[in-house]
C-alpha cells in the first residue's frame, strides 16, 4: 500500500530538535529523521529506544577471553607442553602471566570487530548499498523529518509543520514497506 | 555553609580512641626478649611448625644478617628467634606506618587530582572542589604524623627501615652489607630526611596556596586569582610527579633496600589516584544524602565512578606490567621479592587484585550502576580495602615477614586514622561554603550532564 509521507526542511538543529518534540506532542508519527551530523538529545526527543550495543560488545569480549583460553590452553597445555625457556607448562594457571596479553588482545578484538560488525548489520550498512537518502542536502546543511500523514489531511498537518519553524514542505507517495 | 554534626563528630572520636587502645595494645603485647618469643611459638606451635628454616630463608634478602646467620645455624640456635622477635618488635610500628600512609596517600592524590581539575580547566568539577579542599585537609595532619614516623625510624626506635642500620654499611662490621652501602649515598638518613621534608613542605606550600586563592577568588570575584591556581596548579604538577615517584622509593621501595623496580613510582601513584578519586566520591554522597550539595548531579557521580573504574584498571595494568615482567624473567635478584608475596602473603596478593580490578570492573562497567549511589559505595568500600592491602602487602614482607597477621594492631590503627581522617575532613569541610561561587567555570560544572 502506498503511503503519504511529508518531508518537512529544517536549516537549524536547534530548531529541529523542538520541532521533532512538538510532532510528537501533536501525536504526529515521525517516520524518520536525516541530518547532516549528530544532533545531541535527538533521540531522546524522538523518543528512541537506548541501543544495546555496549552489552552486545561485552558479551563478544566474553568469547574472545574464551577463545585465547581454550586456544592457549590447548595448545601450550595439552597438545605438546614443551619446556620452552623453563616456563611452567605443567597446568594453564602457572603459566598464566605469559598468556594474559594474548588473552587481553583477543578479548579487544572480539568486542571491537564483532560489535562494529553487529552495527554494520543492524543498520544495513555494507558496499554497494543504495542510499537511502530523500534529499541531497541534508547530508551538507539541511535536516529533514519524515512526518507520516497517517489519516489527518494534508493541509493540516502543512500548517502545523510549518508552524514549527520548517523551511520547505514535499508530499511525498511513498511505497511503503513497514 | 555546613555544619559537622555532633553524631560525626562522635563517630569520629569513637574511632581514634578505639583506634589508640589497639594500637598500644600492639605495643604492649610485643615481647621484650627471645624467651618470650620461645614461649608465644612454643603454644602455638602449628602455626610455624616446621617454618624454622624457612622463614629464615626467605627473608635472608630483606635481612642481611638475618641470612647470615641463616647460614651459621640454619635450625635451633638463638638466631632465628632473634629474627623472629626483630618482626614481632616491628609489627605494631609497621601496622601503624601502613594506616598513616594509606590516608596520607589519599590526601595527596585527591591534591594531585584537585591540580590536574584546574590544570586542564575541567567544566565538570568545580562544584566538587570544595569537598576536594576538604579532603586534602588532611595533608597537613598526615604528612607531619609520617615525618614524625620516619624521624623515629631514623632515630632507631624501630627497624622498620632496615638500610638505616649502621652496621650495614660499615665494612668492618661482620654485619657489612655490600649492596646496602654501594646505595648508601642515596640512602643515608640526613638526605632521607632533607628529602622528606622538601615533598612534604612542596605538597603542603600548593595545598594552602590553592586553598588560599581558592577562597580569595570567591570573596574578590577577581579572575586574576583563578589564573594564578592555574598556574600554580600546573607547577605542582610537574614537581608532584617528581616527588611523589621519589617519595615512592623512599618511603615503601627502600623497605626491601636490596629489590629495586623501575616503575614502582607510577604504581604507587595509580593506587594513590584509585582511593583518592573514591574518597571524592564518597565524601560527595555522604553529603548530597545529607541535603548539602543540591548543585551535584548523577552525572558527577557517573564521571567519578569512571575515574575510579579507569584508575582501577590502570593500577591493574601497572600491577601486572611489574609481575608480569619479573615473573618472566626470573632474575633471582628481582624475583624474590614476589617470591616471599606469592609464599607469604598468598591470598592477601592475589585477593586484592580481585578487589581492585574484578570487582571494579564488573560493578562499575555498566553506566547505569555508575548513578546509582548505592553501587559506587560498595565498590568505593571494596577498592578501599583492596589498597589498604595493597600497602600492607608493600610493607609487610619486608618489616614482619612470616610474622604478619591482621589483627589487634592493625584494625586499631587503620581505625585511629579513619577516625583521625573523618575528623579533620569533615571539619575542614564546615570552614568554608561548599560551592566556589567565584569559578568561571561554575555554571558550566552546575548543568553539567553526561
Amino acid at each position: 500500500m502506498a503511503s503519504k509521507v511529508i518531508h518537512a526542511l529544517y536549516t537549524d538543529d536547534d530548531i529541529l530538535l523542538n520541532a521533532v518534540k512538538e510532532t510528537r506532542k501533536a501525536h504526529y508519527h515521525i517516520e524518520e529523521v536525516y541530518t547532516p551530523f549528530p544532533v545531541h538529545g535527538l533521540e531522546k526527543a524522538m523518543g528512541l529506544a537506548d541501543t544495546r550495543i555496549a552489552i552486545c560488545s561485552f558479551l563478544y569480549g566474553l568469547v574472545g577471553l574464551s577463545v585465547a583460553i581454550t586456544m592457549m590452553n590447548f595448545i601450550m597445555i595439552e597438545d605438546w607442553p614443551q619446556n620452552i625457556g623453563g616456563k611452567p607448562s605443567f597446568s594453564y594457571i602457572e603459566n598464566m602471566p605469559a598468556f594474559v596479553p594474548i588473552m587481553f588482545e583477543m578479548t579487544v578484538f572480539f568486542a571491537a570487530h564483532l560489535m562494529v560488525i553487529t552495527f554494520y548489520m543492524r543498520s544495513k550498512l555494507w558496499p554497494f548499498k543504495k542510499a537511502e537518502n530523500p534529499d541531497v542536502r541534508t547530508t551538507d546543511d539541511h535536516f529533514l523529518m519524515e512526518v507520516d500523514l497517517g489519516g489527518h489531511s494534508a493541509e493540516e498537518v502543512s500548517k502545523f509543520l510549518t508552524g514549527t519553524g520548517a523551511t520547505e514542505l514535499k508530499i511525498v507517495e511513498k511505497e511503503s514497506d513497514h | 555553609m555546613y555544619t559537622l554534626p555532633n553524631k560525626l563528630k562522635l563517630f569520629a572520636i569513637i574511632f581514634m580512641v578505639v583506634g589508640a587502645l589497639g594500637m598500644i595494645g600492639g605495643f604492649l603485647a610485643v615481647p621484650a626478649d627471645v624467651e618470650e618469643v620461645k614461649t608465644m611459638m612454643a603454644s602455638h606451635d602449628d602455626g610455624h611448625g616446621g617454618g624454622h628454616g624457612d622463614a629464615t630463608a626467605a627473608h635472608g634478602d630483606g635481612h642481611g644478617e638475618a641470612g647470615a646467620h641463616a647460614g651459621e645455624d640454619a635450625h635451633g640456635g638463638d638466631a632465628h628467634y632473634e629474627h623472629v622477635l626483630g618482626q614481632l618488635q616491628n609489627r605494631p610500628w609497621a601496622a601503624v606506618y601502613v594506616a598513616c600512609f594509606f590516608f596520607m596517600m589519599i590526601a595527596l592524590g585527591a591534591l594531585a587530582f584537585y591540580a590536574i581539575q584546574y590544570a586542564a580547566q575541567a567544566g565538570w568539577s568545580p562544584v566538587l572542589f570544595r569537598v576536594m579542599e576538604g579532603i586534602t585537609a588532611y595533608l597537613p595532619v598526615g604528612t607531619v604524623i609520617l615525618f614524625v614516623l620516619l624521624l623515629l625510624s631514623t632515630l632507631h626506635f624501630n627497624h622498620l627501615f632496615h638500610w638505616m642500620d649502621a652496621d650495614l654499611v660499615n665494612p668492618d662490621s661482620d654485619k657489612f652489607d655490600k649492596i646496602i652501602a654501594g646505595k648508601s649515598g642515596f640512602l643515608n638518613t640526613p638526605f632521607f630526611l632533607i628529602r622528606a621534608g622538601i615533598f612534604i613542605l612542596g605538597w603542603n606550600l600548593y595545598r594552602a596556596i590553592s586553598r588560599k586563592y581558592s577562597l580569595k577568588l570567591d570573596e574578590t570575584n577577581d579572575p586574576a586569582y583563578f589564573k594564578k591556581l592555574f598556574k600554580f596548579s600546573a607547577g605542582f604538577l610537574v614537581f608532584f610527579i617528581v616527588t611523589e615517584s621519589m617519595m615512592s622509593w623512599d618511603w615503601i621501595m627502600s623497605f626491601d633496600p636490596h629489590w629495586f623496580s623501575t616503575l614502582f613510582g607510577w604504581y604507587v601513584f595509580a593506587g594513590m589516584m584509585v582511593c583518592a578519586i573514591t574518597v571524592i566520591a564518597m565524601v560527595t554522597m555522604v553529603l548530597k544524602s545529607q541535603g548539602y550539595l543540591e548543585f551535584v548531579n548523577d552525572s558527577h557521580i557517573h564521571d567519578l565512578a569512571k575515574f575510579m573504574f579507569g584508575f582501577s584498571i590502570f593500577w591493574t595494568y601497572l600491577w601486572f606490567s611489574q609481575f608480569m615482567l619479573i615473573w618472566y624473567s626470573n632474575i633471582p635478584e628481582e624475583v624474590t621479592y614476589f617470591v616471599t608475596r606469592i609464599e607469604d602473603f598468598n591470598l592477601l596478593f592475589f585477593g586484592m587484585v580481585v578487589m581492585n580490578f574484578v570487582f571494579p570492573l564488573l560493578i562499575l562497567m555498566n553506566s547505569d550502576y555508575k548513578r546509582v549511589n548505592l553501587f559506587v559505595i560498595m565498590a568505593g568500600i571494596i577498592i578501599l580495602a583492596g589498597h589498604y592491602i595493597d600497602v600492607f602487602v608493600m610493607v609487610m614482607p619486608s618489616a614482619v615477614g612470616t610474622s604478619w597477621y591482621i589483627g589487634m594492631p592493625e584494625i586499631g590503627a587503620l581505625m585511629f586514622f579513619f577516625g583521625l581522617f573523618v575528623f579533620v575532613v569533615f571539619t575542614a569541610l564546615t570552614k568554608a561554603p561548599l560551592l566556589a561561587k567565584a569559578n568561571p567555570l561554575l555554571k558550566e560544572s552546575k548543568q553539567f550532564h553526561y
